[in-house]
């Protein structure tokens, strides 16, 4: 396929292609780590093998929030410098990080229904999870319809600070909420953090590394795209103003 | 000229405009009673299940209202973009929204004044013995909505779906404010002694300062092109 | 001494370049006009000097003076937009009062008067401002702008949706309410931008096209160069 000057130019601007190793890398650790979370780690004592799920849920809620503290910073850099970059970064990192929060939320109901009988309870992990996740989908909202120009940027970062700073409160407010009606008596997702078997400990670990990697992968991937996109914007517009046509800027009129 | 009485006229400009209208007011009460008036059809609660009841129905009504009040704070300012004019004032930017929080809150309030004892009329209970605790956490938790309801009121009101994406921004921020609100209502409303509603009000205030704090260094970043 | 002094000014939203390296200065009591079609950069142009936006690159000083960390530089500007600035529920007087107060003058009340008969709507000072004309809100608008009696004025587009009558008065207007003011105003509109102009630039894609050097050499060669340049949206340097 003939690449031309322009396709050229714009994955000039984009970046190097660096992000092929470390998907790669990332899967290979998730082989490894499902492997060992099957095969190596012992069956659990009172869960039996439903417990497996965890291996999948622990490190995609762990993803989930490392992506969100990412969000957080780069927001914070984005309102203070209004460099293009850190919006990127808050965005691609959004994507990512609400598509591991859905993960990490789905496979914990899955897991309540065989540990607690029932799909959804209103665990304040689960509940707080559950918030940070809408907090974060309604900021994507905020990408799609939040304006011209950087005005989306700008809320969308915005929220990023105040979701993130919001999370500790939600969850104490959901922790006093609960006491007053106190859980029917069942197995506590603390039940097995403590006395974890040495085994299970690094199917898990190994299980967390890959995720991590695989975030880290998929970052890159996505940021890329996005620089690529904004390339080919600019390439565009650069055209246009050669052609001598007049164009639009945000919603101003064409002359 | 000093914050404070650049606030004060930044209320003041609200207040008139709200006076002579009563726009905002009106569709807030109005609202606000409708909804207390539903939610009597669809529980008709018994006088014992009103306790249970009420708490819930209170900070529905008070959020959905807020929400209404919210949504038209900074339309006012955008017709003719007044909200450039009021950043071109040589005072501290961050004052606006200040003042802008001031008169959301000052129009919450007085709806609150108005349905408290509507719905106590309503549901049959005797809010009387209570209303001191009461006053408290309903005034901490109209600033906490009104911290960060005008701040997502001030970004929904400059995008296209902005009726729908205020509520949808307050409410999951809001939550705490929500969850400790009822608790804490309910808790006042079943007598029990006020130390076991404590954790609530503690989280209310710390949400409005947290968030009145964040709202006064995050404005200006958020208006600024 | 320079009102204002730009040096490579740099506004990108996200991928659309609105402002590529401009700049400028302009010396106190002199007026500046900026031609250019819409979507010249204008308007952004404008905003960046009245300090509501802030540039991707270079700087900006007005009267020395840095307007990023100086909130009480904001008192020697005026801005006209394309917006009023007005609450269309509050009557006339009680616009100008409220500018006035928020301005911290010592004397808003006599002020917001005075200024209110000036611009000759002393009858209507009461009515609400919903109820006034296009050449009426002009007028006002005007009036709030100049409250705070800003040695700086920008105007942006100050002609938009004006008729040739009232863009004859609202240049007469401007004309007495000068004094030694600067000021720079923005139009596509050849014939209202000349008669005020100590000196002109033209904005095209953003950037400087042309500048005049010393006062306006001729007036009419550039009138046609820009005339040329919006009927064949091409530049000839």
């Amino acid at each position: 396929m003939a690449v031309t000057t322009q396709e050229r130019a714009v994955a000039a601007k984009a970046g190097p292609d660096r992000p092929a190793t470390l998907i790669w890398l990332g899967l290979g650790l998730i082989v490894i780590g499902q492997f060992m979370a099957v095969l190596y780690a012992p069956e659990e004592v009172t869960m039996g093998n439903a417990q497996r799920i965890f291996y999948v849920h622990v490190p995609s809620a762990w993803v989930g929030y490392l992506a969100f503290a990412v969000v957080f910073g780069a927001s914070i850099g984005y309102l203070f410098t209004r460099r293009r970059s850190f919006d990127l970064a808050a965005y691609a990192s959004t994507e990512i990080g609400v598509v591991f929060t859905t993960l990490a939320i789905i496979s914990g109901s899955v897991w309540g229904r065989y540990a607690w009988g029932t799909w959804w309870t209103w665990d304040p992990r689960l509940t707080t999870t559950f918030m940070l996740w809408l907090i974060y989908v309604v900021s994507l909202m905020v990408r799609a319809y939040g304006g011209v120009g950087s005005q989306a940027a700008r809320f969308a970062a915005v929220l990023g600070v105040i979701g993130f700073l919001d999370i500790p409160l939600i969850h104490l407010s959901v922790v006093w909420w609960r006491s007053l009606h106190p859980l029917p008596v069942v197995v506590r997702p603390e039940g097995f953090g403590s006395g974890l078997h040495p085994a299970m400990l690094q199917a898990l670990l190994v299980n967390v590394a890959a995720f991590t990697v695989l975030y880290v992968a998929l970052f890159s991937v996505r940021r890329r795209q996005m620089a690529a996109a904004d390339a080919l914007a600019e390439l565009k517009n650069e055209d246009h103003r050669r052609a001598g046509t007049q164009w639009t800027v945000g919603t101003q009129e064409v002359s | 000229m000093g914050a404070l009485s650049a606030v004060r006229l930044l209320v003041w400009k609200d207040l008139t405009l709200e006076l002579r209208t009563k726009e905002i007011l009106t569709a807030m009460a109005v609202f606000a009673l409708l909804s207390a008036v539903i939610f009597n059809f669809a529980f008709s609660p018994s006088p014992a299940q009103a306790v249970t009841l009420l708490p819930g129905m209170l900070w529905v009504t008070l959020a959905f209202a807020a929400t209404l009040g919210l949504s038209r704070s900074f339309v006012l300012e955008r017709d003719q973009q007044c909200l450039e004019a009021l950043r071109l004032f040589p005072t501290d930017r961050s004052l606006i929204y200040l003042g802008k929080a001031a008169a959301n809150l000052l129009f919450l309030l007085l709806v609150e004044a108005l349905i408290l004892p509507a719905m106590a009329v309503i549901s049959g209970i005797a809010l009387l013995p209570h209303l001191l605790p009461l006053a408290l956490v309903m005034l901490l938790g109209s600033i906490g909505l009104v911290a960060v309801g005008t701040i997502f009121s001030a970004m929904s009101v400059n995008t296209r779906i902005r009726e729908v994406l205020l509520p949808v921004l307050l409410f999951p921020i809001a939550s705490p404010v929500l969850i400790s609100g009822v608790k804490a209502t309910a808790g006042i409303l079943a007598g029990r002694p006020l130390l076991e509603v404590l954790p609530g009000v503690r989280i209310l205030a710390v949400f409005d300062v947290m968030f009145v704090v964040l709202g006064y260094v995050i404005f200006e970043f958020l208006l600024e092109e | 001494m320079q009102a204002i002094e730009a040096r490579g000014l740099e506004k990108a939203f996200g991928p659309v370049q609105a402002l590529r390296r401009v700049t400028l200065d302009v010396p106190a009591g002199e007026s500046l006009v900026v031609f250019g079609p819409n979507g010249a950069g204008k308007t952004t142009l404008i905003k960046i000097l009245a300090t509501l936006m802030r540039p991707s690159g270079g700087w900006v000083r007005l009267f020395g003076r840095d307007p990023q960390r100086d909130d009480d530089l904001r008192r020697l500007i005026g801005v006209v937009s394309h917006h009023s600035y007005l609450y269309a529920g509050l009557t006339a007087l009680e616009n100008l009062l409220f500018a006035a107060r928020m301005y911290g003058l010592p004397d808003a009340g006599a002020r917001a008067a005075e200024l209110i008969h000036a611009v000759g709507l002393g009858l209507r000072r009461h009515d609400l401002v919903r109820t006034f004309s296009r050449g009426m809100l002009q007028r006002l608008t005007i009036a709030r702008a100049l409250v705070h009696n800003p040695p700086l004025l920008l105007l942006d587009e100050p002609y938009t949706g004006l008729d040739r009558h009232a863009a004859a008065l609202f240049t007469d207007l401007l004309e007495q309410l000068r004094g030694d003011r600067t000021i720079v105003l923005t139009t596509h509109s050849i014939e209202q931008g000349l008669v005020l102009a100590d000196r002109i630039v033209i904005l095209v894609d953003g950037a400087v096209a042309y500048e005049s050097r010393d006062g306006l050499e001729d007036q009419h060669a550039v009138g046609q160069l820009y005339t040329e340049f919006v009927r064949t949206g091409a530049w000839v340097h």
